[in-house]
């Protein structure tokens, strides 16, 4: 069979890499027995002749006469018998050992560098996720644990869900000991699988203990009548995608009715410190952003001065964040009260558990089409399920209702007029 | 600033010094009116003349023994053994002479002579035109060992090494005598002798390697860049007496440390850097330290496949850098 094969730069002597072809000894069609010599080839160290290494006949001159090219690059083509000559790449072909069993060892296997650094800043390294082979804690992923300021964890990890406090504070936060009682060792079944807890994991579990056991929860329930908002929204936001490049979501609106109530009720914007109510200035709302099997609470900052196109641009951000793993600690920190969008997963009721220290948690439910009596009439109408957990030393229900009641009229008289979106 | 080839900037350095000093003079096989079988002597017989551009017979002893003597006298000999595979008969004056004379003089004698040869791999020079021999010479306290690894650095190097009161053994790569290009300044400078330099900042892995090495590695770091893996590289330059602080700086700060180099693994240069590693950075390692060398086989094979087989690659390197980025 004939196949087209190349002819490549030969190396002339040792240590020449280059060579210019000074003379083509052959042309299009001619054919040549191996080793005839097709072409003069100059290097800055010989004048030699190149010779064929089939025997065939010339397809196509690649190399000009004058031309310098590299040792191993294409001289010409040449239709010959059929011997193919490719290349095989040098890359080792990797080992296989058992990987299966090392991969076993490694998460508890410490190298000294991270054993150092973990005695060094006081890091558990039981509660630290390993990046290496096997799941093994590398160095870089010890200094993300130094860097992100999490050292002395065990005892006093302050979650990053929630935001961090001046000195004082936090020493009157912490004389509280959640009175946690172990409960009875469990133990796996055969065939069931053990999970190890993760570092972020441990967190969200240690600050949701806190929460439930240190504040009384109390809770209440409206339900809000968004056939305004749910039509505002529809007819913008295919405008709003392709010229902004993100979604313009149903929960941008409600972080914008939630920011004005608070302006309008800044005790829901507070949280108990002790001897004293700490009411904050600024309205940065938390927002809880799952990807996986992580909870993340990142924070858009002073809400009530935002547009709705500010607010939607941050939630598009920070979810995108959350989804590649490169929130920061500020993003995460400075929240004064959490709305939780646990429509996003088809829920219409739940009982949120409050983002400790924070006084209140919001969660905006499923938006569902009901049949409604309104003037006596049936009407079918686009409702939503606003719930709140409350602090019952900081709130109660007076204020709260008031607080709903302010939060339902706003969203159900949305328009363009009312709540532009620029 | 002209673009020079590796053999070019060796040229250069030979020229300069033979300019500003006349006791600098050159001696070897065909240096010449060849010019040398590189051409690192080109030019220079027409320019100096055969008093100080001396071919000599085929007798590295009497090259080496020659170049020595003449530099106990006060003079700056550059001897060149045509390839360092042919070092060997003169490995006693070299070592046993020139090597030992300022401490068994109690400091009354010195001998600054350079010894330049062409090692290494990769040209199809098979076994009398591939070794690397210098681990032979790196345990001798007196002398140095210079390896560079590009055109800027050779010229700086070799004219340090011209001007060093002590021996130096000057290795230059013969692969690398026309593969490497790059801007070398045509005006006066020296690259310090016994300091090793970072050629490329990274926080995942580091590299230490020396001569051609050093380009492979670059090679393999660039492509590894886009991969998110960022590779420090570090090159010995002086390869005896070891330059011990930029090693222990280099290993401290990623904790994960390749070792590369082209001679036989066992009892090679990267062995005694290892050593120096595990010395003083235990507490800052993250991975064991790897060594990428050649086989444990005589001598650089002349079919193809097996000098492939043999020679470091930018592909072995990347590979290995990943094995250590992923451990």
């Amino acid at each position: 069979m004939l196949t087209v094969l190349r002819i490549n730069m030969p190396q002339l002597g040792e240590s020449v890499t280059e060579g210019t072809v000074s003379n083509w000894l052959v042309q299009v069609g001619d054919y040549v027995e191996k080793y005839d010599a097709i072409a003069e080839v100059m290097t800055d160290k010989v004048n030699a002749e190149v010779p064929s290494s089939y025997s065939g006949v010339i397809k196509e001159l690649i190399a000009e006469e004058g031309e310098t090219i590299e040792v191993g690059q294409l001289m010409c083509y040449i239709e010959a018998e059929g011997e193919e000559n490719e290349q095989t790449s040098s890359a080792p072909a990797p080992e296989s050992n058992d990987e299966a069993s090392v991969e076993q060892n490694m998460k508890t296997r410490y190298s000294p560098v991270v054993m150092r650094l973990a005695g060094e800043h006081q890091i558990d390294l039981s509660t630290v996720t390993g990046s290496g082979k096997g799941g093994r804690i590398t160095r870089k992923d010890i200094e993300k644990v130094i860097d992100s300021g999490q050292t002395s964890t065990v005892d006093n990890t302050e979650p990053m869900s929630t935001q961090e406090e001046s000195t004082a504070e936090q020493e009157d936060l912490e004389e509280f000991t959640p009175p946690i009682i172990r409960r009875k060792t469990v133990q796996a079944k055969p065939g069931d699988r053990e999970i190890p807890v993760t570092g972020l994991r441990r967190t969200i579990a240690q600050n949701m203990v806190r929460s439930k056991t240190e504040i009384p929860h109390a809770w209440m329930m409206i339900e809000v009548d968004v056939t305004n908002l749910v039509a505002y929204r529809n007819a913008e936001k295919d405008k709003f995608k392709e010229n902004e490049g993100y979604n313009l979501s149903y929960f941008a609106f409600f972080l914008n009715a939630v920011a004005k109530a608070l302006k309008k009720f800044p005790e829901l914007n507070s949280c108990w410190a002790g001897d004293k109510i700490i009411q904050r200035n600024e309205i940065n709302l938390s927002i809880a952003v799952a990807h996986g099997h992580e909870l993340y609470v990142p924070v858009i900052k002073n809400v009530d001065e935002k547009s709705i196109k500010g607010i939607a641009k941050e939630i598009a951000q920070l979810s995108n964040k959350a989804r590649t793993g490169t929130l920061t600690k500020d993003d995460m920190e400075d929240g004064t009260f959490t709305v939780n969008n646990t429509g996003s997963f088809g829920s219409v009721e739940s009982m949120g558990v409050i983002n400790y220290p924070q006084s209140a948690i919001l969660q905006v439910e499923s938006i569902v089409k009901r049949p409604v009596i309104i003037d006596d009439m049936f009407a079918a109408r686009d409702m939503v399920n606003l719930c709140l957990s409350l602090d019952h030393r900081v709130l109660d229900g007076v204020i709260c209702g008031a607080f709903m009641s302010h939060v339902k009229a706003i969203l159900e008289n949305i328009s363009s007029e009312t709540t532009p979106i620029y | 600033m002209a673009v020079m080839t590796y053999i070019q900037a060796v040229n250069q350095a030979l020229k300069e010094e033979m300019e500003q000093n006349e006791k600098v003079f050159v001696l070897g096989e065909d240096v010449g009116k060849r010019g040398g079988v590189f051409l690192a002597t080109a030019g220079l017989y027409d320019q100096f003349g055969e008093e100080r551009v001396i071919d000599t017979p085929l007798a590295e002893s009497a090259i080496a023994g020659v170049g020595i003597g003449a530099a106990m006298y006060g003079m700056r000999p550059v001897a060149e053994m045509q390839f360092a595979d042919f070092i060997m008969p003169a490995v006693n004056q070299i070592i046993s002479e020139a090597a030992r004379i300022r401490y068994r003089s109690n400091n009354d004698w010195n001998c600054p002579i350079t010894i330049r040869a062409p090692y290494g791999g990769g040209v199809h020079g098979a076994l009398y035109h591939s070794q690397s021999i210098e681990a032979i010479f790196a345990n001798q306290p007196g002398l140095k060992i210079v390896m560079p690894s590009s055109p800027y650095d050779v010229k700086g190097l070799l004219k340090a090494a011209i001007r060093d009161d002590d021996p130096v053994l000057f290795l230059e790569h013969k692969r690398a005598y026309r593969l490497l290009k790059e801007e070398v300044p045509e005006e006066e400078y020296t690259v310090p002798i016994g300091k090793a330099n970072t050629v490329r900042k990274g926080d995942d892995v580091t590299v230490i390697t020396y001569g051609l090495c050093v380009h492979f590695a670059k090679q393999a770091a660039e492509k590894l860049e886009q991969e998110g893996i960022n590779t420090e590289i570090v090159d010995l330059r002086t390869v005896y007496p070891l330059d011990q602080q930029a090693i222990i700086n280099a290993a401290s700060k990623t904790g994960k440390v390749l070792l590369v180099t082209e001679d036989n693994k066992e009892g090679s240069i990267i062995g005694e850097v290892s050593a120096i590693i595990s010395e003083h950075c235990l507490f800052d390692l993250d991975a064991p330290i790897r060594r990428l060398a050649g086989p444990e086989v005589p001598a650089m094979p002349y079919a193809p496949p097996l000098e492939k087989e043999f020679m470091v690659s930018p592909e072995k390197i990347e590979q290995a850098i990943r094995d250590l980025a992923e451990f």
